[in-house]
């Protein structure tokens, strides 16, 4: 996502910490949510909160969408004070500037950056709840604060047998000085870091006790539904209303700036209600008449143009080198998120102040959303997290929080607005329509003496943080292409933006998650036109300063057994990439027959840095990859006519059990400073898959989805 | 309309024709049961009728009067079910969503087929969507219940 922004959070690493990075806090606060006994709590800072019934309530200005920030981000707090990770409460930080992310400067979770983002700040908020903790204990004991210990809870005196818990001090401790600066433990005295503890989330959501956005009940709470324009930007031309105002439970249709809501007392009323309207659109919005081979078409010609926007990091002279020319056209169609959690939010907009619960990835943006409707100030502005059914970049997007803040503004009560699956597919910001043209010279021992990699596609950054579109690039819609860690004798990349008018946004690894495919197919082309072996083909092209790089190619290879697939009769592709500073290479194995194509077995490796919860790095390298086969496999969204032809699970197809692959994970033991996650398998699979079909089959698939390619 | 949810009565005056799914949802108020697609297609809704698997989202109401009707939340009274139990132990769900849908399926698989196999579980399960793409551990947990029962 964020090449840019990830270097800002590499500076942001230094030897020591400063707290200036935690807010300054009042010692004593109310809690969020107080505990359910009377309790006093000792807040030395905004993420902490050290409670006298002997819990400790941990702050997390991050998202829970199944990547493992509820139980990861908490750890970090656990560890340097030393508290029982069961004693761990966590609360969703509310939208309060106090909480922003570092590099993002708001609230927003996204890009694979929870972790390297808050890896130090909450250690530090930790270590500096801790230290007053232990000078509460030595004021009390009239002893030397560094000669103290802490475990489970307890500041511990060693000399004299004394300990007291962290229950006991929290009152005293408020009253101490908050340091400004404190020192981190060393590694070597992680006991919870590297670990994997039971995740703070589990019990609920195997007791159907979860409160997602859509189970959000609120008194007094109407249902909404909205029909939306069949076109992106299409608006009401005539709207009658009287039977959807017949069905029983309805209560009022309004107009929004989205469509039309059917408000009801409960969600399938709404649902009846809105089927029962009767409008006509008038389609004069900007993508009204799009479709998908034209689209195609203008997506090649702005990857051909000639005043394509140059991206930094290039070498040599591209047009001058010498070699045997090879090129190729690779052209991506538009996908959906598809979070099993349908969009959805609940809003109250009251006289003076405004309330909304929302499943969302940006709590400012939704905040500022609600400002902009409702016209108050930040101040009376209310934003509850909810957990998210899924993410996967959609809910990056605030338009389903409008719908709601509107419905309520309208009728005055507060409303939960749920959309249907059709509202959903039809109505995302999709991963763009993205048309590649590659060119690349090899040279007669078989060295990349060139290497350009032409973008074509749709910029979202323009829309979504339009200062970081600078003279027309998009430095995340090449994400993944023309990987840093290749020793082409010269490289260019380039980037036309080309807007048919289409709502496009982040999905899990943009830009890689297509980029990647390209580059490792073409990489894989490349290596077929040397007479090179894939994997002997990177080895010698990978820069001798990357060794990470190289030894996770190789961990991958070894473990996977390359050239030996485990599947009899099946065949093996390779990938690798980089993601949120993580390195990933994959094994995969398939089979094709006919045009079916079986995924036997996915063989990944990962160098993540620090690997805090090794369970949870395993679970997000294993969902990425079959969120990734989901993506290249059968998934599509195509237009005729300005509509989206696709409607929901039966035609939108997305992975299920019995083609999902076996995957084994191997993570490379590290002390960098930890990296994301949560995407990297994403990018790796497919073009593993393709490498695969093609060493079966001898055909090179270059369009996805593979269902189509081989049809 | 009486319906019989966990072992409890309900008098809920609703349409015939409205989906078990919302009277268990907005009507009733239990939303451990999950709307995922309205027609069939993802399993997030998966209740039991008389122990037989059905997705609520398109199940008329009327369909289960006087049937016992069971959701996640009807699995067992403190999350001790074999099948909850082996979520926990297999680490199973991310975002969770669709969890309450696919522990209900395996659920009804194991209380029919006591030790499953791999082609089974797939058989069973793959009417069930997961996006977090948490098969693996589904199965593996599945196996673990049945292996255990």
């Amino acid at each position: 996502m964020r090449r840019e922004l990830f270097l800002r959070t590499s500076a942001a690493f230094g030897a020591g910490l400063a707290l200036g990075a935690c807010t300054p806090h009042p010692a004593q606060v109310p809690d969020l949510q107080p505990s359910p006994e009377p309790s006093v709590t000792f807040s030395p800072n905004a993420w902490v909160h050290v409670r006298t019934d002997g819990s400790v309530a941990v702050i997390i200005n991050k998202s829970e969408m199944g990547q493992g920030v509820y139980t990861g981000l908490p750890m970090l707090v656990a560890e340097e004070l030393d508290v029982p990770f069961d004693r761990i409460r966590v609360q969703f930080a509310p939208a309060e500037d106090q909480y922003a992310d570092p590099v993002f400067k708001d609230i927003t979770t996204g890009g694979s950056t929870s972790m390297a983002d808050m890896y130090l700040i909450l250690r530090g908020a930790g270590a500096a709840a801790r230290a007053m903790l232990v000078a509460a204990a030595a004021k009390k004991w009239n002893v030397d604060p560094s000669k103290l210990q802490t475990k489970d809870g307890a500041v511990i005196d060693e000399s004299s047998n004394r300990s007291a818990t962290y229950a006991e001090l929290a009152v005293a401790a408020s009253t101490q000085t908050p340091p400004k600066t404190v020192k981190l433990k060393d590694a070597s005295r992680f006991w919870l870091i590297g670990t994997s503890p039971k995740r703070l989330d589990i019990d609920g959501k195997v007791r159907g006790k979860t409160v997602y956005g859509i189970d959000v009940v609120v008194p007094g709470m109407v249902y909404a539904n909205v029909f939306k324009a069949p076109t992106f930007g299409g608006t009401v031309a005539s709207l009658d209303d009287a039977a959807a105002r017949q069905v029983r439970g309805v209560s009022d249709v309004v107009k929004i700036s989205s469509g039309v809501a059917v408000v009801a007392s409960n969600t399938w009323a709404a649902m009846t209600g809105r089927d029962a309207l009767k409008v006509t659109w008038k389609n004069d919005g900007p993508a009204a008449h799009v479709n998908t081979a034209t689209m195609f078409t203008d997506a090649e010609k702005a990857a051909r143009a000639s005043t394509a926007a140059i991206a930094p990091g290039g070498r040599g002279d591209v047009d001058r080198a010498s070699g045997k020319a090879i090129g190729a056209v690779y052209r991506g169609p538009f996908l959906a998120h598809a979070a099993m959690e349908p969009m959805n939010a609940t809003a109250d907009v009251r006289a003076d102040a405004v309330e909304v619960w929302a499943p969302t990835q940006v709590q400012t943006r939704s905040r500022d959303v609600a400002m902009k409707i409702t016209g108050f100030p930040a101040g009376k502005v209310t934003i509850h997290t909810t957990f998210l059914g899924g993410g996967f970049g959609r809910r990056l997007e605030p338009d389903y929080v409008a719908d709601a803040v509107e419905i309520s503004k309208a009728v005055k009560k507060p409303v939960k607005v749920t959309w249907l699956r059709e509202d959903d597919i039809k109505n995302d910001f999709y991963r763009p329509l993205s048309v590649n043209v590659l060119n690349a010279k090899l040279d007669p021992s078989g060295h990349v003496t060139a290497w350009e990699h032409r973008v074509g596609s749709q910029s979202i950054i323009k829309r979504w943080a339009p200062p970081l579109f600078q003279k027309g690039l998009d430095s995340t819609s090449i994400e993944g292409s023309t990987p840093p860690f290749y020793s082409f004798a010269s490289s260019r990349t380039t980037f036309t933006d080309f807007e048919p008018g289409v709502p496009v946004g982040f999905m899990r690894a943009p830009g890689a998650n297509w980029n990647t495919f390209v580059t490792e197919s073409f990489i894989d082309e490349l290596a077929h036109a040397a007479g090179k072996d894939p994997l002997a083909f990177r080895l010698t092209l990978i820069d001798p300063r990357a060794p990470r790089v190289r030894a996770v190619l190789q961990l991958a290879a070894q473990r996977a057994g390359w050239g030996h697939p485990e599947t009899p009769g099946a065949s093996q592709g390779l990938a690798l990439c980089m993601w949120g500073g993580s390195i990933g290479a994959l094994v995969a194995e398939v089979s094709v027959k006919g045009k079916d194509i079986a995924v036997h077995r996915a063989v990944i490796a990962a160098d993540c840095g620090v690997v805090v919860h090794p369970d949870i790095v395993d679970a997000q390298l294993s969902g990425a990859i079959n969120y990734g086969i989901a993506m290249a496999m059968t998934a599509k969204i195509t237009f005729t006519d300005g509509k989206v032809d696709q409607n929901n699970f039966y035609d939108y197809t997305v992975l299920r059990m019995k083609d999902a692959p076996k995957i084994q994970t191997v993570v490379v033991k590290s002390s960098e400073k930890p990296t994301g996650i949560g995407e990297l398998g994403t990018p790796l699979i497919a073009p593993a898959i393709g490498n695969a079909i093609f060493k079966a089959t001898g055909k090179r698939v270059r369009s996805l989805p593979f269902s189509d390619a081989l049809a | 309309m009486n319906l019989t949810i966990n072992g409890v009565a309900h008098d809920v005056d609703v349409p015939a024709e409205m989906p078990l799914l919302w009277v268990i949802r907005d009507v009733v108020g239990l939303t451990g049961t999950k709307f995922g697609c309205g027609v069939a297609q993802c399993g997030a809704c998966t209740v039991h009728l008389d122990g037989t698997p059905v997705r609520s989202c398109s199940t008329a109401v009327s369909q289960a009067a006087g049937k016992k009707i069971t959701t996640v939340e009807g699995l067992s009274p403190d999350g001790t079910h074999a099948i909850q139990k082996a979520w926990v132990d297999a680490a199973v769900p991310q975002c969770g969503y669709c969890q309450s849908g696919q522990m209900m399926s395996a659920a009804a698989l194991l209380a029919k087929t006591k030790n499953p196999s791999d082609a089974e579980i797939d058989d069973a399960m793959s009417g069930n969507i997961c996006r977090c793409g948490t098969y693996s551990r589904i199965k593996a947990a599945i196996a673990r219940a049945g292996a255990a029962g």
